[in-house]
């Protein structure tokens, strides 16, 4: 069994220069059969999901079979390729001034990081002298509601919490009225986490949202999904269903400082095309930026992003 | 969490079943469906080629061809290697053999379920292993993560280490230590902060961390969503910390949970447990030929039995396995169960666990099926006769519009629980048979019943 393992373990380790240092591995030769494999590989290591590699392969196969490239060349144009399918989501979030406040409901499946996600937009909120305000609606969560809290005074912004295990939809509407009454520009509702697959709990959602539009029928403004980047093909099912119930209107990805690609995103374009806000780099205030369709093409190939400015 | 995977193994197979002979050429039509299917499934890449080369290794060649039916020894090589993969038959415990206080600890990327499954843990170690424990949490870096670890404390009944405001993780981690020494505690679980594993500093800090404490378990917590990165974080974690078990949160999701798989080639290490559910109680022990029975279609009927026995009671959970494989399963046996489901956990991760769950699972969800449903159900049940509950069949026209008028509901509604409670026993009916049939006429499917009763004979009591 040992033996077995060491030598998996080799296996993988090859493998994985061959993934990471994959494209390099074709520099200056044919994009034969065998290239293009490895390009497909590159991509479904990235989390695209083998359907979706297979078809931007088949793409590119068609344009590019036979010719020789070298390693740059190559990257450029799957860049490129994967950008084009990106570009029509890539769309920051804008505040409606004309509503007072934008309610902004937060949602997503548990530990995805919607309220560090809530930390960094009110941020940036403030930092456009806006004035946000945030509503803990995780009223299950042990702490999350203090978590929401040290967020507030890192960001200096209101943030209006119930009792523990208090109902999400109340608060939501209290939020709302407070908000309304002190002519707030953004409402950030933060939610627990729930498996879309549990009904009872999206039907919870569901609620809130009843309950925001006996305030205002118009709300929520905006419905923002937050998207671990490290999660796989079952990101399709989550966006599927949280659509389904509460017709998300965005999404945002988080935790793509780390070695995950965030591939699925480019599945995710291909089949709702609902937009994509923001990605999260960091556990700082500040680590968020646009998503940008091109500079993430270009990290899900491996070729780094384009110099800042 | 594997349901896709197994609609896509049982399609495959019953290709395979169809032919005669097997071709090599067969063998490698069906593995590049298998390849998909677990690549969809998130398998890793490197891992899910490693598979399918020991089994093609072993499908093509005399093994196949001496075989009774192709497709069943090529089913059972896939099981096999499958079971083996995740690790071989039985669930590996906690090891607890160190001289108190025994330090674990938990580590993870972010979000991935450790504080959490730190509360599970201690719920867990205090309830059945009858230990003492002292939770710490070393997570400076997460607003109020110390506090969220506080509270579930609290909720599992266990000790936390008081929070020193701005003491760095190492040195908590040493606090924890000498309290657990010096207060006589038996286990001191360790939770950690989320970190990137590319995260130098961070990592250069749990290596610290291990250091100052020499944990005797230091279990790897993973999200059962994990997509491809899952080899990169399993690598790099282990190579800083030499991982000793993994557990497997977010199990009651719909993920087909092919991060397992890629988390064990690469550690080596066991799966310990999974988290299936947001209660404090909601970590079960992991069988790897329980998930790879699931990974094939069959379902977790053992898990299913388990968990009912804890929650219920041993005699009623032994009533009511029996019942459910010999397939005299009646409407009152499902009032009752009805509830019980409420303490059993949520919906999704019940039928999760039922054989030939693809079907019904999709129609519970069709029907936006909740513990209202479950209200109503056993409200149209409670008007019943006791001789409709025990015969339904006799319930015609006017007797449906009786019970609906006398539950408050409609003629759908009874139709929809009379079908589904039809839908049910068939289910269970089959899985009976086919576990006294055997092989060879049974099928693929006996084949994977008879592996499920190698895990019935020898039970794991739970307490």
């Amino acid at each position: 069994m040992a033996g077995f393992f060491s030598r998996l373990k080799q296996g993988l380790s090859r493998s994985t220069q061959k993934l990471t240092g994959g494209l390099a591995a074709i520099t200056k030769r044919r994009l034969d059969d065998e290239a293009l494999e490895e390009l497909e590989e590159t991509l479904i290591a990235a989390d695209l999901g083998p359907a979706v590699a297979k078809r931007i392969i088949a793409n590119f196969r068609r344009t590019r079979f036979g010719t020789e490239v070298t390693d740059r060349e190559i990257r450029e144009s799957l860049a490129t390729e994967i950008a084009t399918i990106l570009e029509p989501v890539a769309q920051p979030f804008r505040l409606d001034p004309t509503r007072k406040p934008h309610v902004v409901l937060v949602v997503g499946v548990n530990g995805t990081g919607k309220t560090t996600t809530i930390g960094k937009l009110a941020l940036q909120f403030r930092e456009e002298n806006k004035k946000p305000v945030l509503v803990a609606g995780d009223t299950f969560r042990a702490a999350a509601v203090e978590q929401l809290q040290i967020w507030g005074e890192r960001t200096k912004s209101p943030v209006i919490a119930g009792a523990t295990n208090a109902d999400a939809a109340g608060l939501a509407f209290e939020a709302l009225t407070r908000a309304q009454r002190d002519q707030a520009d953004v409402l950030l509702i933060d939610t627990a986490g729930r498996l879309h697959n549990k009904a009872a709990l999206m039907e919870e959602l569901r609620k809130i949202i009843r309950v925001l539009r006996k305030q205002d029928e118009t709300a929520p403004h905006s419905v923002l999904l937050v998207l671990d980047a490290t999660t796989g093909q079952n990101a399709i099912q989550q966006v599927r269903v949280f659509k389904e119930m509460v017709d998300v209107t965005g999404l945002v990805v988080t935790k793509l400082d780390g070695s995950a690609r965030g591939g699925i995103v480019v599945a995710l374009a291909e089949e709702f095309g609902i937009p994509v806000h923001a990605v999260g780099v960091g556990e700082q205030a500040g680590d968020l930026r646009a998503f940008e369709a091109v500079d993430f093409a270009r990290g899900l190939v491996g070729e780094p992003e384009t110099a800042p400015g | 969490m594997f349901d896709a995977l197994s609609d896509k193994f049982s399609g495959i197979f019953e290709g395979l079943r169809r032919r005669g002979a097997l071709s090599e050429a067969d063998v490698n039509e069906a593995l590049r469906e298998v390849r998909l299917a677990m690549l969809e499934a998130d398998v890793a890449l490197p891992v899910v080629k490693d598979f399918i080369a020991r089994v093609r290794e072993r499908a093509v060649g005399s093994e196949v061809l001496d075989a009774v039916s192709p497709g069943q020894q090529v089913a059972k090589i896939v099981n096999d290697a499958l079971v083996e993969a995740l690790g071989g038959a039985g669930a590996v415990p906690l090891n607890l053999n160190a001289p108190a206080p025994i330090p674990i600890l938990l580590v993870g990327l972010q979000g991935s379920g450790k504080t959490t499954t730190a509360g599970k843990l201690a719920l867990r170690l205090r309830t059945r292993e009858r230990r003492r424990v002292l939770l710490a949490s070393l997570d400076t870096q997460r607003p109020a993560a110390q506090l969220q670890l506080a509270q579930l404390a609290e909720r599992a009944e266990v000790v936390s280490l008081p929070i020193v405001a701005g003491q760095a993780p190492v040195e908590i981690a040493r606090r924890a230590m000498d309290v657990g020494r010096r207060e006589g505690y038996d286990v001191v679980l360790l939770d950690t902060a989320g970190r990137l594993s590319i995260d130098q500093a961070l990592m250069d800090e749990v290596r610290a961390i291990r250091a100052a404490t020499n944990p005797v378990e230091t279990l790897l917590v993973v999200d059962a969503m994990t997509g491809q990165d899952a080899v990169n974080t399993a690598r790099a974690f282990h190579e800083a910390l030499g991982i000793t078990g993994v557990v497997l949160t977010r199990m009651d999701g719909d993920a087909r949970g092919g991060a397992a798989l890629s988390m064990r080639q690469v550690t080596g290490a066991p799966i310990k447990f999974s988290g299936s559910g947001e209660k404090i109680d909601a970590l079960d022990e992991f069988h790897p030929e329980r998930v790879a029975g699931r990974i094939l279609g069959l379902g977790d009927i053992v898990g299913l039995v388990e968990r009912a026995a804890e929650t219920i009671d041993q005699d009623e959970a032994e009533r009511l396995a029996k019942k459910m494989l010999k397939g005299s399963f009646t409407l009152e046996d499902y009032a009752a169960q009805l509830k019980q489901i409420g303490k059993m956990g949520s919906l999704g991760s019940i039928v999760g666990m039922l054989p030939g769950l693809g079907h019904l699972k999709q129609k519970i969800e069709d029907a936006n099926l909740d513990q209202t449903v479950f209200k109503r159900q056993q409200a149209i049940i409670s008007s019943m006769t006791i001789q409709e509950r025990r015969q339904p069949e006799i319930i015609k026209a006017s007797r449906k519009k009786r019970i609906a008028a006398g539950s408050g509901t409609s003629v759908t509604d009874v139709n929809r629980l009379l079908k589904q409670f039809d839908d049910m026993s068939t289910m269970m009916k089959k899985m009976g048979k086919m576990g006294q049939k055997g092989l060879m006429r049974g099928g693929l499917s006996a084949l994977m019943a008879q592996a499920q009763q190698g895990g019935r004979g020898n039970p794991r009591r739970p307490f």
